[in-house]
């Protein structure tokens, strides 16, 4: 149970942010953003922003530096007179202080010629085509067996189509970059991201330098979710505004500018068949998804994967199609894929339990199996129905009336569901260095990130126990490229992939050290590259089952969550104290899109009408009452030194479907459409 | 035109954090961009800059605020605290200390503004000040979660760590009200 090590700072005001740094006479950007959804620009007028004092440039299509393109079309800033999406940035001012480029901003008149768009997503687009590929290396299809007629052969079934709407990430932090070009023509990033390594190498390729030149530093980052795990426009815009004007600029995306250029969760389309005998064992699982992305750049969510990976059938089918509309480019947002995908599956799967009349915690357990369905490969733990069977009885599962509808308390309505989670357990190639001096401390290097998930303290401890030292004698540094090469905090990946490094440099150094420190110290470093390649084939994934209970107001359709318990399955947990923090934040994080998230497409524009916060309702703390979370004792020896999994990410995963469950349980009411609004239920009540 | 987008400068004076300073501001400048970008008092944060997030919350002339909805020169005179005075002599409030013990943060954006608020909620509940969920309006509110909950929702925590928050508000609040009635 350690505290968070940063805490201090945090508490203090005194962690630095990519904004906070002292920087020599800094310059502030402004971005001017496109006000059509599709066409060319025909001129910018720039004159009117130029002539206010303090304003000392305006870059757009018309007079910016030439980019080396990217396979993300999303950061050629300003490289092209077409207009892809409402609320591209198209211009940009550079002033003396932010109160200026603001209003100068406002100044910079763009005319365009435009063209006809759609930004609608349907599953009758004749557009839809199937990717090569869903994120990151999934197949888009995949089938075996006989997964139609084995549905239509079923005693009980279930088809049902659901929808997740687009989601937003809003970490509070916004996407921030805070560039400077030293004199000998390298270039310094303060960047709020998720991978100081992954936004070195692919800023430096913009900008056509060698990966040494660009250092990106990130030792505190306000949030992420996966919007900021790769670099998006802002890195870019800042670092050519500091080249335009030859000073450091400073750009936080203003919130309402997020919406369209920082990347968001897709909204999905997805039909469910499932298909059981009387007793609810499934013979055949059919997940159908549609998605969007935008003209730019393809990005494939991988919606139907866990489909693929927690409930057996002999006959089954997963299918991703996409259509490419003129919208904004959707990104990673807290797992991606399995976030919307379990919200279908764990809907069906409770739809097929009152088909069927099994109760759901039995059902998923009349379900499990111990080989990946799919692929065949013998998961290296798979501990669900511990998780199912600990979370019943902890949250009092067995007090729960197994008709639906008509729980009445009051003018309240109050029900119970369940849901099961998962999550796989990636691993990445990392590099990591560590030292010891001759005053008994050590120091270990890696550049990782901690965007709030506790990293930094995990791998303090994971360091520590390598070296078996103290914790307080061991020092991580991380958040700098300029430290050893590190994979992006993402795919809930980064405590596994960079403890592992982190582990493999303290024991070679303590090997070397043989029980004593030479003056001068001793280093030793290590790649798990080789180690990774090297590993089992196992399927590996964490998972977990969410209890939820909510109170429906009758009169007005409002659902509250009263309780909501998780319980997971993710190997060891190496520091409960943030473990615990991690997993309950992608619970609340879960609540929200269960009952308020929602970024509503105005398809006559092509844009988000609801860009702030005001109108996109994100969790505030009266809305999360008794949320908890636990955990399973997990060993599993196919994962990595620590024997750990990710939990970064699944505490989302299965959430909104249990709130959702619950819905159905106290009211009678099955909503498929998220998120649950009062306006959405009441007229069903 | 042009005579409309000329910044207009005036001189005022802050005590910020116990310290005074004399400043020359931008009429159109936030008191937040005032404390961050002139000052260098980056504690408080831009989470929207818009009296939506809560994360630039400082207490005004002993008030809760959001500083990003404040104008730097309406508040001449004006006595700040930010979350860099919070600590006094290097020694951690009870709230502060509280947060970390509680891991009422995660990513640590939103926890100064939380922090300033939270130091307001303790001192509004002192007062007797009721909040929209205070059953008995006459009697002095006790800061029990529902209470919390209902005072901190102006503070929004995109990592989810209200559960730690509404704890650690919590023992900050009985170890205060120990310590007072004791003395
Ligand atoms: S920054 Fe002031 S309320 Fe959000
Ligand atoms: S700790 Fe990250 S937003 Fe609250």
């Amino acid at each position: 149970m350690t505290d968070r090590l940063e805490g201090r700072e945090k508490v203090t005001g005194a962690a630095r942010y990519a904004y906070e740094y002292p920087l020599d006479d800094p310059a502030y950007a402004a971005a001017v953003q496109s006000t059509i959804a599709k066409g060319e620009i025909t001129e910018v007028h720039a004159d009117a922003a130029l002539r206010i004092p303090g304003v000392l440039a305006v870059l757009s299509c018309e007079n910016a530096p030439h980019l080396h393109e990217v396979p993300d079309a999303e950061l050629a800033l300003f490289q092209s007179r077409t207009v892809s999406y409402r609320g591209q940035f198209v211009a940009m001012v550079v002033a003396e202080t932010l109160d200026i480029a603001r209003e100068a901003a406002r100044h910079v008149r763009v005319d365009y010629v435009s063209e006809p768009f759609d930004a609608r997503l349907s599953a009758d687009d004749p557009r839809l085509y199937k990717p090569d590929t869903v994120n990151p290396v999934f197949p888009a299809d995949t089938e075996q067996g006989d997964p139609e007629g084995a549905f239509n052969g079923s005693a009980v079934r279930v088809d049902a189509t659901y929808t997740t709407p687009a989601e937003h990430n809003n970490p509070m932090e916004p996407h921030t970059t805070a560039a400077r070009w030293n004199d000998d023509g390298t270039l310094t990033l303060y960047d709020s991201t998720q991978g100081s390594s992954p936004t070195q190498e692919i800023v430096a390729q913009v900008f056509g330098l060698d990966r040494t030149h660009v250092r990106v530093i990130s030792p505190h980052v306000g949030g992420g979710f996966g919007s900021k795990g790769t670099p998006r426009p802002n890195v870019v815009l800042a670092a050519m505004a500091a080249g335009a004007v030859g000073r450091p600029v400073k750009f936080a995306v203003p919130r309402q500018q997020m919406f369209a250029t920082t990347g968001y969760r897709t909204p999905t389309i997805q039909r469910f068949r499932l298909g059981a005998d009387a007793d609810g064992t499934l013979n055949s699982i059919i997940h159908e998804v549609f998605e969007q992305s935008s003209t730019l750049t393809e990005f494939a969510e991988q919606t139907a994967t866990p489909t693929r990976v927690v409930y057996q059938a002999a006959n089954r089918r997963t299918s991703h199609r996409l259509a490419r509309l003129d919208v904004p480019t959707p990104s990673w947002m807290r797992a991606p894929g399995e976030t919307p995908g379990m919200f279908a599956l764990e809907s069906a799967m409770d739809e097929l339990a009152f088909a069927a009349g099994v109760d759901p915690v039995e059902l998923r357990i009349r379900n499990d199996t111990d080989r990946e369905p799919e692929s065949g490969l013998p998961f290296s733990s798979r501990n669900l129905v511990a998780c199912l069977r600990e979370g019943a009885d902890r949250f009092g599962w067995e007090h729960r009336d197994a008709a639906p509808g008509g729980h009445w308390e009051g003018r309240k309505l109050v029900g119970m569901g369940v849901a099961a989670s998962t999550y796989p357990a990636y691993m990445r190639p990392n590099k990591a260095t560590a030292r010891a001096d001759e005053d008994g401390t050590f120091t270990v290097r890696i550049a990782a990130a901690d965007i709030g998930t506790g990293a930094r303290t995990a791998l303090t401890l994971i360091a520590a126990e390598a070296l078996k030292a103290d914790a307080d004698r061991v020092t991580v540094e991380i958040g700098d490229s300029s430290l050893p090469e590190a994979t992006v905090a993402g795919g809930s990946a980064g405590t596994a992939s960079w403890g592992t490094a982190v582990v493999r440099a303290c024991e070679s150094l303590r090997g070397k050290m043989n029980g004593s420190v030479p003056p001068g110290g001793l280093e030793a470093s290590a790649d798990t590259a080789a180690e990774l390649d090297a590993r089992d084939e196992y399927a590996r994934h964490a998972f977990g089952a969410q209890f939820t209970e909510v109170e429906v107001d009758a009169d007005t359709g409002e659902v509250r969550v009263r309780r909501m318990l998780g319980v997971f399955a993710a190997g060891r947990i190496i520091n409960p104290k943030t473990a615990r923090s991690q997993f309950i934040g992608g619970m609340t994080m879960g609540i929200g899109m269960a009952l308020m998230e929602e970024s509503v497409m105005d398809p006559r524009f092509g844009d988000y009408v609801n860009r702030d916060l005001a109108q996109y309702h994100v969790p505030a703390c009266a809305d999360v009452r008794d949320v908890d979370a636990a955990w399973v004792e997990e060993s599993d020896p196919h994962l990595n030194p620590m024997g750990s999994k990710g939990i970064g990410e699944i505490g989302i995963v299965g959430a909104a479907a249990s709130v959702a469950n619950a819905v159905h349980h106290a009211t009678g009411v099955r909503v498929r459409d998220l998120p649950i609004t009062p306006a959405r239920l009441l007229p069903l009540l | 035109m042009d005579s409309e987008v000329t910044p207009v400068h005036a001189e005022i004076t802050l005590l910020v954090n116990g310290t005074e300073h004399r400043l020359r501001v931008d009429t159109r400048a936030s008191l937040l961009d005032t404390l961050r970008e002139d000052l260098g008092l980056t504690g408080s944060k831009k989470g929207c800059d818009h009296g939506q997030c809560g994360a630039c919350t400082v207490l005004l002339d002993g008030r809760r605020a959001n500083a990003c909805l404040a104008l730097a020169v309406a508040h001449d005179g004006a006595e700040v605290v930010t979350v860099e005075g919070l600590a006094r002599d290097g020694r951690l409030s009870a709230l502060q200390e509280a947060f970390i013990e509680q891991d009422g943060f995660q990513c640590g954006y939103c926890t100064p503004g939380q922090l300033c608020s939270a130091t307001a909620v303790l001192d509004e509940a002192e007062r007797g000040w009721p909040s929209a969920v205070t059953e008995d309006l006459r009697g002095d509110p006790v800061l029990d979660d529902d209470e919390i909950r209902e005072r901190m929702s102006g503070n929004l925590c995109r990592c989810g760590a209200y559960t730690g928050i509404v704890k650690a508000v919590g023992e900050a609040a009985r170890k205060t009200q120990a310590e007072e009635a004791k003395a």
